[in-house]
């Protein structure tokens, strides 16, 4: 909402407030104030000219030299080469010296080889939207039409001295969608009382019920509904007062009868239509809900086709009006227009939003219909344009209003105790207090031992409850003026649940291992859903995507990972460490499972420290050790194993299926070479478990093991095995053998080539004994080492490596 | 016999002065005090003394012999220390050279405003809930107080997936999930950080998804001067002790009467710049008490109860507090963008 401030004194007395001040005051009292603009653009030195003469310049075409009295001793020469500019006009002129918007300065000149004294102004070189401008002057110059005085400042008859306040207004104060609102408003945050229009109507002998006849089908889709029968119309452009306050309010002035419609809506709130009563069709205005596939030509000349949902004005047989939102092509305000059916009514609102929404159509009038109109003003603002339409338009308003339904409505009533208000808030307001901010806002009240009933004006349909009185006390009385307190409820321990514990604990784990955390979107592209051959095919999927980039939630975290590597590569950054935790969306009955998943990603250089020569790229090791330290952290190293795993976008000899127990949680592998290429990635090694199965996995409390008390006994085997054969077997089966004693198994050297049969490989491990009971003998080292060695052989032929 | 001790002393001096190496000092040690040596040789020939003399020349003997062997033993202190010296000067190292980087990630910026903030509320007693990002429409809107054809919902236009269920538009549908469980039994103490989304294009201040923070407390006496305390220390640890808040009126469907917080500009302090568009006041969050509608859908007592809510935007906050121009930062992932965030 566009608010004037000259058109806003009005109605109250704004004296000793400058716009920004205002601002900050209504600001503070619940309506923001988003924007202070200045009309004037740092415009000086535009004065009105009158155009004595006018030729055409000898050497060219499209220029005219013209002789204007700019109210000055001597009449001035001006070069002008707008098409409509002719002798006798009244027009702004820029005089020389003078400033335009953009800090452009009138300086005399010459335009083949005669002098120019200055400029003749369009609207637009004024500073005004070329949206906003009258079609008339939309390609010229612009002319005055009232009796003007050659000299005077041209700003003050175009209100181009005016401030225009922005409001920002939430849905539920729809009641300063209008100036008599927002006076209401200011009025009560400056404590400062309010003078309103109050129309005075001569209307003819003639009864506008002899013209026209209205039936409402259904009066809960509108509720009241009333025509005015104005004759003897002459269609014209409106005077320069009222089209200055419709650019001032953001709207274009097209005719006087238009612009008085428009100019009230935006007064009173109230929408208006008005039809040509000749091209109306009929004696008989029908209100009803629209056929289904029934069609309209709105005023924009585009057929609309219609439902059942949407309320249509009909002349009987076809609609001329689609209810709150825009009138019909074959009925409009036309220049050969003399009699005029005005159309004042109140529409249920959500019929209004739905036709608004269907139709694609938003406008002034469903703007206002949808947020709910003060119905108590439909009668008021229908005479205020019709005494208007009479001053301006020169028209005859018939006695009476067509009409069906109730004029007004009686305002709610809602109580609240003040104890009730202090309580609340928190603060210690007075009875007097609470009385004199309801009088400020013009609420009628009773007051029986600190409970106030409040008529609450159907003006304000925002305020239905009592916390509704509560916020008006309070936004009044100011909440700079509510004091900080704390709670003083009973106190509460605040903290971490253990899974968010450990969901930190994860994030400083992986941090600390190089990683560096993203946050990428859970909405992707089908293509990027998923990632792993095991995951749902069945895709949870927007109903109205934005895009198909977006459009499909998740399964898996690695292909917006990736998307990350792929754009950071991209910069040249080659060395990459990233992971994410967050949800992935599995289908599951209404609402879907959301599993918090663990992703990562590394490429390039693992270790890296340049002038000691040290590079070292990563590799699947690096990737596994971090799991394998995750699973430290969380108490599972025994129960977290890895298995040679087939992916299709991984490596096939470098990938493993990550298990918990026997749940498969996740993999880890090097990026198929297939898929770096097409990333554009080098070497790449990626993992994504699931995050929650770690972390809800039931450990014992951390327990104090006692340190060894006796020395401990390790020996080295290296042994000769196939190269197919995984170390990690040859582990198990050491660790089976080896029995209690044996308490650790550390793999220390892999070797190939020389000196070893070819298809042959040593794995060299350091096993350590020890017995906690006492030093071990010699003889128990021995028998141990040997089960090992046995077993060793017995199972993969394994020979011991001299 | 005398002066022939004084010249030894004298010699032997002279000659560790001289001396520059172990070998050396060693030598002069045997041959002036050896067994075959001078000086014993000097105390093996006292017995021609007499008696009266003989305790004299003894004490004058050993004189020598021990000033001769303590400034032997300061000669090898001196020539171990200047060994030392020497071989520490080998040793040294051209300390300018790069160190050796420690490998460590970090978090993303909006982890770690969240955790800040979570870390705060924590220690005002609330606990931290998590809810689903995909939402059934009564929790996302109809127990907030916003019933279908509420024309509020035109606020948040929002990601449907089917007809009843959506991508949640704010993490407050946490309210009603966590009032539900407690059949009316306070208090409630909560702050629900997480994703949500919104049909928004993405640009430099808008994303389609984002993070929110609500905070709910729910029970006796619970007032909006409360509201005001808890949201001033809230900005004065986020932003700095100078910071002063102000509550503005406003309206959420949820909440009644509702506010919006700002805090004193922290850039000009009050005084008017392009962060607070001059007014010396940057808008943080929303919040009011919770509407009595609300509290009654969840199965609590508006006569009994009150609460205050509130929701913030860690984006935002992250952008204003560290200067982020674009919110699409957070989503891109540039890891020069993300490794800035690894100091305090
Ligand atoms: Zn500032």
């Amino acid at each position: 909402m566009l608010v004037s401030m000259n058109w806003l004194q009005q109605y109250v007395d704004l004296d000793s407030y400058s716009a920004d001040e205002l601002a900050d005051l209504i600001t503070k009292g619940g309506i923001e104030v988003e924007t202070v603009e200045q009309l004037n653009k740092g415009i000086s030195g535009v004065v009105i000219g009158h155009v004595l003469s006018c030729e055409q310049h000898p050497d060219a075409d499209k220029l005219n030299i013209c002789r204007v009295d700019i109210g000055e001793e001597e009449p001035v020469q001006i070069i002008c080469g707008a098409a409509n500019i002719a002798a006798g006009q009244y027009v702004a002129v820029a005089k020389v010296g003078a400033v335009l918007p953009g800090n452009f300065k009138i300086k005399k000149a010459k335009l083949r080889g005669e002098a120019s004294h200055g400029m003749i102004c369009s609207l637009q070189e004024l500073g005004i939207e070329s949206k906003l401008v009258h079609k008339e002057y939309a390609d010229g110059i612009f002319v005055f039409s009232d009796d003007v005085t050659p000299g005077e400042d041209a700003l003050h008859y175009l209100n181009l001295n005016d401030e225009i306040l922005e409001l920002g207004l939430t849905p539920n104060r729809a009641d300063a969608m209008n100036m008599i609102g927002v006076a209401y408003e200011v009025g009560a945050v400056l404590n400062r009382s309010i003078e309103l229009p109050s129309p005075e109507l001569v209307r003819s002998e003639e009864n506008a019920q002899d013209y026209v006849s209205v039936q409402i089908e259904n009066e809960d889709d509108n509720p009241y509904y009333g025509a005015t029968v104005i004759k003897n119309v002459t269609i014209a452009s409106s005077p320069q007062w009222l089209i200055n306050r419709l650019v001032s309010a953001g709207i274009r002035p097209i005719n006087n009868v238009v612009d008085i419609t428009n100019y009230v809506l935006l007064e009173y709130g109230q929408p208006l239509h008005a039809f040509d009563y000749d091209r109306f069709g009929s004696k008989e205005v029908v209100i009803r809900r629209a056929a289904e596939g029934e069609k309209i030509v709105t005023l924009d000349d585009t057929e609309r086709t219609l439902s059942s949902d949407h309320l249509v004005i009909t002349n009987g047989s076809k609609p001329v009006a689609v209810a709150g939102v825009m009138g019909g092509a074959d009925s409009e305000v036309q220049q050969n227009t003399t009699t005029i059916l005005l159309e004042a009514a109140y529409f249920d609102s959500k019929l209004v939003r739905k036709a608004s929404k269907d139709l694609g159509l938003r406008s002034d009038s469903s703007a206002r219909f949808e947020k709910g109109i003060d119905r108590n003003r439909v009668i008021g603002a229908s005479e205020r344009a019709a005494q208007l339409i009479q001053e301006i338009a020169g028209g005859t308003v018939l006695k009476g209003t067509a009409e069906q339904g109730d004029r007004t409505v009686e305002g709610k009533e809602v109580s609240i105790e003040v104890t009730r208000i202090n309580q609340v808030l928190g603060t210690e307001i007075s009875e007097t207090e609470v009385a004199a901010i309801f009088e400020r806002l013009q609420f009628s009240y009773q007051n029986f031992g600190g409970t106030f009933t409040v008529q609450v004006p159907p003006r304000r349909p925002d305020i239905t409850i009592s916390e509704d009185l509560i916020e008006e006390v309070g936004r009044l009385y100011g909440y700079d003026n509510v004091p900080a307190t704390l709670p003083i409820t009973e106190s509460t321990p605040g903290q971490l649940s253990d899974y968010q514990k450990k969901r930190r604990r994860v994030r400083r784990a992986l941090e600390g291992a190089g990683l560096y955390q993203t946050v990428t979107y859970s909405l992707t592209s089908p293509s990027k859903r998923v990632f792993f051959s095991n995951e749902t095919t069945d895709a949870i999927r927007l109903a109205m995507p934005m895009s198909e980039e977006r459009s499909e939630l998740r399964t898996s975290l690695l292909p917006h990972l990736l998307e990350v590597a792929q754009y950071n590569k991209n910069r040249q950054l080659e060395n990459l460490a990233f992971y994410e935790t967050a949800s992935v969306f599995l289908p599951e009955g209404e609402l879907p499972k959301e599993q918090e998943h663990l992703a990562g990603v590394v490429s390039g250089l693992w270790q890296e420290h340049l002038w000691q020569k040290e590079k070292k790229p990563v590799d699947f090791f690096v990737v596994k050790g971090i799991l394998e330290e995750l699973a430290v952290e969380f108490g599972v190293e025994d129960r977290l194993t890895f298995a040679r795993a087939d992916e299709p976008k991984l490596h096939p000899g470098r990938t493993a299926a990550v298990h918990l127990d026997d749940e498969l949680i996740g993999y880890i592998g090097q990026l198929h070479p297939e898929v770096e290429k097409e990333l554009d990635l080098s070497e790449t090694y990626v993992f994504e478990i699931n995050l929650e199965a770690l972390l809800k996995a039931d450990v014992d409390h951390l327990k104090y093991k006692k340190l060894p008390r006796f020395p401990s006994v390790t020996r080295d085997v290296a042994l000769v095995v196939n190269e197919s054969l995984e170390a990690g077997q040859v582990k198990r089966v050491i660790e089976e053998a080896g029995g209690a004693k044996l308490v650790e198994i550390n793999l220390f050297d892999v070797y190939q080539g020389e000196h070893l049969e070819e298809g042959k490989k040593s794995l060299a491990f350091s096993l350590r004994y020890y017995n906690p009971e006492q030093t071990l003998t010699e003889e128990e080292v021995k028998k141990a080492h040997d089960r090992v060695l046995t077993a060793v052989e017995e199972q993969f032929g394994a020979a011991l490596r001299s | 016999m005398q002066e022939r001790l004084q010249t030894l002393k004298e010699e032997a001096l002279s000659q560790i002065e001289k001396a520059s190496s172990m070998k050396e000092v060693q030598d002069i040690r045997v041959a002036y005090l050896g067994k075959k040596g001078p000086i014993t040789e000097i105390s093996k020939g006292m017995g021609k003394l007499s008696a009266e003399e003989r305790p004299k020349m003894g004490q004058l003997v050993n004189e020598i012999r021990t000033a001769i062997s303590d400034q032997l033993e300061a000669k090898v202190n001196g020539l171990e220390k200047a060994a030392v010296e020497e071989r520490l000067k080998k040793e040294t190292i051209d300390i300018s050279l790069p160190g050796r980087p420690i490998k460590r990630g970090n978090h993303h910026p909006l982890t770690r405003v969240i955790e800040e903030i979570e870390d705060l509320f924590l220690g005002m007693g609330f606990s931290i809930a998590e809810g689903p990002e995909v939402e059934t429409d009564y929790y996302n809107f109809e127990a907030l107080n916003l019933p279908k054809d509420h024309p509020a919902r035109d606020m948040q236009d929002s990601f449907y997936i089917t007809e009843e269920t959506l991508l949640r538009t704010h993490t407050s549908p946490m309210q009603a999930r966590t009032m539900e469980k407690l059949n009316g039994e306070g208090p409630v103490k909560i702050i629900v950080p997480g994703k949500v989304y919104r049909r928004d294009t993405d640009d430099a201040t808008h994303s389609h998804q984002f993070m929110q923070i609500e905070g709910l407390m729910v029970g006796e006496n619970v007032r909006m001067s409360d509201l005001k305390g808890v949201l001033q220390s809230f900005a004065k640890k986020m932003f700095g002790d100078e910071r002063e808040i102000r509550l503005r009126p406003s309206f959420f469907p949820f909440t009644e009467p509702s506010v919006e917080m700002d805090i004193s500009c922290f850039i000009c302090s009050g005084n008017g710049c392009s962060v607070c568009k001059g007014t010396g006041w940057i808008e943080i969050l929303g919040g009011g008490m919770v509407h009595p509608n609300v509290l009654r859908m969840s199965g609590f007592d508006p006569e009994k109860v009150t609460g205050f809510a509130f929701g913030m935007g860690p984006e935002r906050i992250a952008m204003l507090k560290y200067g982020i121009d674009d919110i699409r930062h957070f989503y891109t992932n540039d890891s020069r963008f993300i490794k800035q965030f690894n100091t305090l």
